[in-house]
């Protein structure tokens, strides 16, 4: 058994609006509104790196949960942006965080690597000790501002979130999850070379039946109903498919926690953005189910049942 | 009823506009249904699942991709090769 004992996040300063960029790509601020709600996202600074990012965000994640990184017994960390595929930004957080020996891995899996994180250490806190699952993205090196790309480009920001996964305490017990890859599809979502490349309207398609599938999947075999008094954190990718997968499931999307708006799409980071975000308006114990759901590159998807401790 | 009349109707009722030569929108076959306007992304989500529903057909995932539907005749191929 393991916990959600706390989470953290880091966003860079830098706010990016829609008037600043829709120039570039030869659109309007509404426009990009419309297709997105998003209003705002952040960029990084030349100097930021991922890992620089994902360790502010693990560093808060700790002071969060009143642990120090010795406390920990891995390192898992999410990115699809990081420059370097191997060694990626897991070993260099483990190391601004002054360990030398804590296993430290990573998750190179845009959008959902953040959720796959917190389900393979779910299994793994128990055998490992405490475990820092963390999101980390400088989508904004992977895309290009013209209008050839504005489909893509105008979606994403940068940011990372985190997530201590504990086999001994935490507000939240980490009750069921799914994981599933379909890499027939692998080549409508992809980073390559550093360059994000998306057939938007095929991502949307599979993401509209794979999303409330597996959520249903999840609900029906934990013996919980979508009408039943639950909090959902999605993947914040876009504020139109998060309505949307709402509506499939028939839940009111307003049980949905969205804060795309001020961030855009963070990919794996955003996850544990929200979460963050969400327990700092949550505080205290769990009122009821707490369910996660993310899809991304891959495809990789799935969903994640938390019940109250 | 042929199957691109059909695929015309179906496409009526998700974009609330009459679909077809000589009436308010009216596509060539070979005309992208996304860059003549017809479909955005969530739109295409609402066809897919209207021709499942007309055609009593189920569309493996697949097959979800937005180049199988991009034209009237890619749709019609597409379902009358489902249909069999």
């Amino acid at each position: 058994m393991s916990f959600l004992n706390a989470f953290g996040s880091h966003l860079p300063d830098r706010r990016v609006s829609n008037a600043e960029i829709s120039a570039l790509v030869g659109t309007t601020p509404e426009w990009i509104l419309d297709v997105s709600g998003i209003e705002e996202r952040r960029y990084a600074a030349d100097s930021d790196t991922v890992a620089s990012l994902g360790l502010l965000a693990a560093q808060n994640c700790l002071a969060n949960a009143g642990k120090t990184a010795a406390d920990l017994g891995m390192i898992l960390v999410a990115s699809g942006s990081a420059p370097r595929f191997s060694p990626g930004p897991a070993s260099q957080i483990a190391n601004g965080l002054g360990l030398a020996a804590t296993p430290a891995y990573d998750i190179p899996v845009a959008s959902c690597g953040s959720l796959i994180g917190l389900a393979l250490a779910a299994e793994l806190a128990p055998r490992f000790g405490p475990i820092l699952v963390i999101g980390a993205e400088i989508m904004s090196r992977c895309i290009e501002l013209t209008p050839e790309t504005k489909d893509t480009s105008i979606l994403f920001g940068d940011g990372a979130g985190a997530c201590l996964v504990d086999a001994n305490s935490g507000f939240a017990r980490i009750a069921d999850s799914i994981l599933s890859t379909d890499g027939a599809s692998a080549e409508i979502l992809k980073i390559e070379n550093g360059r994000i490349a998306m057939e938007g309207r095929s991502v949307i398609l599979q993401a509209v039946r794979k999303i409330p599938r597996v959520l249903n999947d999840l609900l029906a075999r934990n013996q919980l109903a979508a009408s039943d008094p639950i909090e959902w954190i999605m993947h914040q990718a876009n504020l139109n498919l998060i309505e949307r997968v709402a509506l499939s499931i028939k839940v009111p999307k307003e049980r949905f926690f969205v804060n795309v708006a001020r961030y855009g799409n963070t990919s794996s980071a955003s996850l544990l953005i929200a979460a963050d975000e969400w327990r700092g308006a949550n505080p205290g114990e769990l009122a009821g189910p707490l369910v996660f759901t993310a899809f991304g590159a891959g495809l990789n998807w799935g969903a994640l049942l938390a019940l109250p401790a | 009823m042929e199957v691109q009349t059909r695929i015309l109707k179906v496409l009526n009722t998700i974009t609330k506009k009459e679909v077809g030569a000589g009436k308010d929108v009216g596509p060539a076959p070979e005309d992208s249904l996304f860059v003549s306007g017809l479909l955005d992304s969530f739109a295409l989500t609402d066809f897919v699942a209207g021709l499942e529903e007309e055609f009593g057909i189920s569309i493996p995932d697949s097959d979800l991709s937005a180049r199988k539907f991009d034209t009237l005749n890619k749709v019609t191929a597409y379902v009358s090769a489902r249909l069999g």
